[in-house]
Formats: C-alpha cells, structure tokens, sequence
C-alpha cells in the first residue's frame, strides 16, 4: 500500500477511474500540459491525451455548462474550478441548470458531473484563495456537496461521486493538500455519501467538522482532554446529505453539541445543524448549541491565521458549552 | 455582409439558388409551418380562457424553426428555446406531448414541474429548455465536443434570441466551441425584440452573424422568414459541421409578431406600423405563394390542410384537459436519482399531514 497525501491520492484516484472507464473525461483550466496548479492532474494527459484531459478556455461558465452537455451525451466529465472562490462565474451553470436539470426534464436528463474544487483558507491566498462557501451549494436542491479530511476518504467519496449519475460539487480542502500522508488501498473501494466518520469517541461533548477543520478540531480536542472535557469528534464528510443519525446518536450520548467551520458563521451550515439538532434532540441538550466558525467580514490576508478558527478558539467555545 | 435570400416577400424566388428538396419536402415543410401557427392560434386562446396558465408564441418566426430543423438527421442533437415548438413537431414529438406540458398534467414528460412551452424529448434529442437566457449554449458545446471525442458523426443544433447575444454564455460557448472546431450550428432568431428592447439596445454590431468572426469561424444572415433561405443555410453548415468544418454562427432576421409571452403587452414599446410592415413579409404566406406557383399546392388542399392542423391541435388540447393533475410524490422524485432521506422525511411528513 502506497503511502500519498490528498492532493496525489487525488490524482491517483482519477487515474484508476480513467484507465476502467473511457466515459471520464476531465476538464478546466491548465489541468492539461501544466497537470493542474496543485498539480491534481498531473501526469494525466500523458497517458490520457489531450482529448480526454482537457485543458479549456478560461470561462468557469464554459467550464461547467460544457460538463453538463458531455454527460447529456454520454460521457462523465470531472470539472476542475481553479479555486473555489472563481466558480462564481459558473454559479448560474451550477445552481439553475446543474442541479435542475434532471428534475425538470422529468428525469430525462440526468447530469452525473463532478466538479472538483480547491477550497479554504491558510494558504496565504488572501481574499481570492482562501473561501469556504460550500453553504451556497448546500442551499441548492440537486446538488450534493462532498469534502474530505484525508487521504483515505478522498480516494472512497471521489469514486462514489464519480460513479454517482448525479452532480457533486467535491471540495477538496486545499491546506491540507500536502500534510498528511497515510496508506491509501490500491484496490477499488467507495465510502458513500451521507455516512459520517467517527474521529475521536468522547462523552461530554459531540464536535462536528469537516474538510481542513476537522484537523484543527483534533488539537482543540487533545487541549479539551488536558483539562479533562472528553469530545466526541464527528467528521461529516459529506455535507448534503449529511449524516444527520450520526450526529443525533452521539449527542443524546453527549447532551452538548459545537459546530466549528471556516466558513462564515451567518447562514452558514452550522446553523442548519444547529436547528435540526434543536428540534430533534432538545430533550438531551444540557447547553446551547455553539458554533466556531470564519468571521463574517470578507476573508482577510495578513490576518488569516485569526480569522480562521484556530484551536484554543474552538477550546474557548469547547469549556463555555462544557461548564454552561 | 449579404443576407441570403431566395423566397422573397412577395413570392418571386431565384430559382438558381434552390434548394435541393423534393416536392414532398416542400409539402411537409409548409404542413408544419402551419402546425405551429394553429397550435400558436390555440395556446394563445387556452391561455386566454385561463385553461393553461402561460403561453409564449412564435408567430411569425414558423420558417426559422422548421427551416433549420428540417436540415437536421434524426441521430443529431437540438437545443431548443421557448419559441421553437416547431423543431418538436418536426422531429416527431408527439403533440399530446406538447400539451400535457402546458397543462402540467399527470402525464406531463416534464411531471408539471415547468412553466409552460418549458419542453424537452429525450428519444429525440430535444433537451428540456430552461428558462435563464443563454445557458444551452453552452450545454451544446459540451454535446459536440462529447460527439467529436466519441467519432460520432452527429452536429448539435442550439437556437437562441437576439437577447441572448448579450449573455455571458454566447461569448464562452462560440469562443469555446471555435477553440475546438466542433461539430455545432448556432442559430440565433434575430426577431427584433428581447421583452420590450429592440436589437439595437442589445448590441452596436452591424449584425449579429459577424460576431462569429472573432472567434474564428464562418457567420451568416439569412432572411429568417424565408423558408429557402433557412434551409439552405441550415444545411450548408450542419453538413460541414458533420464533416469536420467546425462551427458556424447563423442570424435569421425575423419578428416576433406578438407579444414577448402571454405576460407581455407589446403596444408599450412598439408601433403598430412597424407590424404591418413585418405582416407583409410573412413566413407561410410567401411559402404558400411559391407552391400554388410551383403546382405544389391548391387554395381547396391548403383550406383542408388548415383545417386539419386546426382540428388536430384543438382535439389533442381536449384530451391534455382531461388528465389530472400530477402526484404529489413528483414534487419530490427526480431531486436525485435516489431520495436521500431529508427529502423521504419532508415527502413522509406532507403525505401525514396533509399540508
Ligand atoms: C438570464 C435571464 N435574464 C432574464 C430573463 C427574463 N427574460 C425572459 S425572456 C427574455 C428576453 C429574451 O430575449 P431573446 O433572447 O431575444 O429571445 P426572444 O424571447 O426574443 O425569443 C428575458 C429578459 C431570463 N429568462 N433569463
């Protein structure tokens, strides 16, 4: 079993779906010649050719309304956006035709693209390189909304959604691209959406992340455990659907449930888990349910390292819930 | 630029440049055109009476769809617009398909989810249109790069309005669709008006077709009225396109005769002048001069005909009447392939509860 990180499990994962399945064709900007900026493509159209890995004009509308026509015919396109924070020219691809397109064709269309998507802050991007606005897809019926903490799971969710005949919008948390590296099964194997993953057991307080955060979740956790609060760690990694079940179960367990994700707190997804929680299980909650999240400003440059929720943040939150 | 034409207004044609179609095409071709005008005649009506809820009508832009669409084979792929029921008809949709849409009935293909002339027919290649402005441009260049990468030997058809032209997506798709020489037809159904603005306060290009220049591939204009002429481009590029020749961009000068949908009241932003001058160049009644002149056609055959499209497109409305209105479950199928279970649980709480 080979050792990789994210960004080459990634890569690896495209490979091995490319060489079983001649439908997958990959497209986006520089994901050709130049293998992509953080290199998720690398090597591909080596082997693939420059028909199937497909380097396109610079237009996130083209980007995404061409995967949408491909899969029509037949193929299964994997877009890549750049950044998440340029896929806005393509919102109107994604939103109104995407996600609609089997729904109001009365199933006669249906769209299976995957768009994959760097996201998320603490890589000196400044404004431009660093969002984490997957609550604007959530929002959007017919979408589903992936993001992986690791290796393993970026390889089991990427071949889910590549298989799925419906669109997935996969984010894959660009800081830890290259941080962590650990055994990734050559063999074919899927983890489906809507299933959480347990990350730490714990019984006075349920934690629930993804994507980059559930790394910074893991230290606050270690701090919370030094002053003897024990957190239970849920990684959704799948956000529409969401393992809601998962998050119930470990709360009536618990009675104390934070959210904590980069992305801005106001209409952000925590809130929605904060609400399902709230009329399901209120019965059990010996606290409010808090949320650590991004400020709501813009996402700042020379400050990103406070704007992001950072560990002893997530403990401040960790101890108010704790000792409500 | 020079627009083609071959019928012109008054029914005189240059017969060198003729297309190459059988009387039987001939024939069929003004059948349709008449079909569209009475379905046009009847949804209007339907709307009227408060029978359907919406209707948009393409009188007097009847030679555009079906000039274009007749040059199409049946294995080729179409995206249509609101406006272009005719390539439907033409390519075999059955009517009652057509007006269980309207109705958002039961048996709609659609399940009653779109506002109406909101089609789409898979066995035939029609996608589902949508209602934002410009998107299936883009969708049809994915289609043709999809059929170039597979060898197929199919071309894509869009249409789209003058409107349309403003867009974002007509850049990125012409631009794309030139970048990779694709096997794509744009047919852009210059009918004056997008809502209440003229074509004037959508671009300060001469026309329309020379905007295909700058990216690298052929633009044409054709008398949009003029069945011929449609045809003949039509079939020109759509065959170059399935032989390698790439993209082409086609303007057809025509007008929108009624309002811009049942919605819209056009005596706002438009003279009535301007109407009758546009009712005298006329789609069908040019086409219909050319084949009483070729022998092709009676006064007492095209009476009958009339009469037939007439009682065909009222019947088949009867009948879309009849059906109930769609489940309530169709609200929520389709989201997905498969319901994940946020939606079971709203489907399973409505059908409890009844609210
Ligand atoms: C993106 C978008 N903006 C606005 C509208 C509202 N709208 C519907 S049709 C229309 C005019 C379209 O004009 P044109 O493209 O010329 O087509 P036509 O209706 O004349 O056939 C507008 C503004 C829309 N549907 N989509």
């Amino acid at each position: 079993m080979a050792q990789l990180n994210l960004v080459q499990t990634v890569n690896q994962t495209l490979r091995e779906e490319m060489r079983r399945n001649p439908d997958v064709v990959i497209l986006g900007e520089d994901v050709g010649r130049n293998g992509g900026v953080f290199r998720a493509t690398e090597g591909l159209m080596d082997e693939f050719g420059q028909e199937r890995v497909i380097d396109t004009p610079l237009a996130e509308d083209a980007i995404v309304g061409a995967a949408i026509g491909m899969a029509l015919y037949g193929l299964h396109p994997v877009a890549e956006i750049q950044f998440l924070d340029f896929i806005y020219p393509a919102f109107n691809q994604i939103v109104s035709e995407l996600a609609k397109m089997r729904y109001r064709s009365g199933g006669q269309f249906p769209t299976h693209v995957v768009i994959r998507s760097p996201y998320g802050g603490g890589v000196k991007g400044g404004h431009y390189h660093s969002q984490s606005t997957e609550a604007y897809f959530i929002h959007t019926p017919g979408l589903y909304v992936v993001t992986p903490s690791t290796p393993y799971d970026a390889k089991g969710l990427l071949l889910t959604s590549m298989r799925m005949h419906d669109p997935v919008l996969f984010l894959e948390p660009k800081r830890i691209y290259r941080t962590l590296k650990e055994e990734v099964p050559e063999e074919d194997y899927t983890v489906p959406l809507g299933k959480a993953r347990l990350v730490r057991a714990g019984s006075d307080i349920t934690l629930v992340s993804w994507g980059a955060m559930v790394h910074t979740c893991k230290a606050a956790v270690d701090l919370a455990q030094n002053e003897g609060i024990s957190v239970e760690l849920i990684d959704l990694r799948s956000l529409l659907p969401f393992d809601l079940e998962a998050i119930l179960t470990s709360v009536k367990k618990t009675g104390r449930l934070v959210v904590a994700h980069e992305a801005t707190r106001i209409g952000g997804f925590g809130g929605e888990i904060a609400a399902q929680a709230s009329e399901r299980v209120i019965d059990y909650l010996k606290a409010p349910i808090m949320r650590v999240a991004g400020f709501d400003t813009p996402f700042p440059y020379a400050l990103e390292n406070i704007y992001l929720p950072p560990p002893e943040r997530i403990l401040n939150t960790i101890r108010k819930v704790a000792h409500y | 630029m020079e627009m083609l034409s071959i019928l012109r207004a008054d029914g005189e044609y240059d017969p060198k440049l003729e297309p190459d179609l059988s009387d039987e095409d001939l024939v069929k071709m003004y059948r349709h055109l008449i079909l569209v005008r009475k379905f046009n005649e009847r949804g209007m009506a339907l709307q009227r009476q408060g029978r359907i809820g919406f209707f948009i009508d393409s009188t007097g832009q009847e030679a555009c769809q079906i000039g274009a669409a007749y040059a199409l084979n049946s294995n080729d792929w179409v995206y249509p617009t609101y406006r272009d029921v005719g390539v439907c008809f033409l390519r075999g949709v059955p009517m009652k398909v057509i007006f269980d849409q309207l109705y958002a009935n039961a048996q709609d293909y659609m399940k009653g989810r779109q506002l109406g002339v909101h089609w789409g027919y898979k066995e035939k290649n029609i996608v589902t249109i949508g209602s934002p402005i410009a998107t299936q441009l883009v969708h049809a260049v994915g289609t043709a790069y999809a059929v170039k990468y597979k060898n197929h030997r199919v071309v894509t058809l869009t249409f789209f309005g003058d409107g349309a032209t403003s867009q974002g997506e007509f850049h990125t798709a012409l631009n794309f669709a030139g970048v990779f020489k694709l096997p794509i037809v744009f047919f852009c159904e210059n009918n004056q008006y997008a809502i209440s603005l003229p074509v004037r306060r959508q671009t300060a290009s001469e026309n329309i077709a020379m905007k295909a220049w700058s990216y690298g591939f052929e633009g044409t204009q054709v008398d949009g009225n003029d069945i011929l002429a449609v045809y003949k481009a039509a079939k020109d590029t759509i065959d170059k396109a399935r032989s390698g020749g790439g993209p082409t961009l086609i303007e057809g000068v025509t007008y929108r005769m009624g309002g811009h949908s049942t919605a819209d009241d056009p005596s706002k932003y438009r003279n009535q002048s301007e109407v009758e001058m546009w009712k005298k160049r006329d789609p069908i009644l040019r086409f219909r001069l050319y084949l009483m002149k070729k022998g092709l056609l009676s006064e007492q055959e095209d009476r009958k005909m009339q009469q037939e499209m007439e009682n065909e497109v009222n019947e088949t409305a009867k009948e879309a009447e009849k059906v109930a209105p769609p489940a309530l479950s169709t609200m929520f199928s389709d989201v997905y392939e498969e319901m994940p279970w946020h939606l079971k649980e709203e489907l399973d709480d409505l059908m409890k509860e009844g609210t």
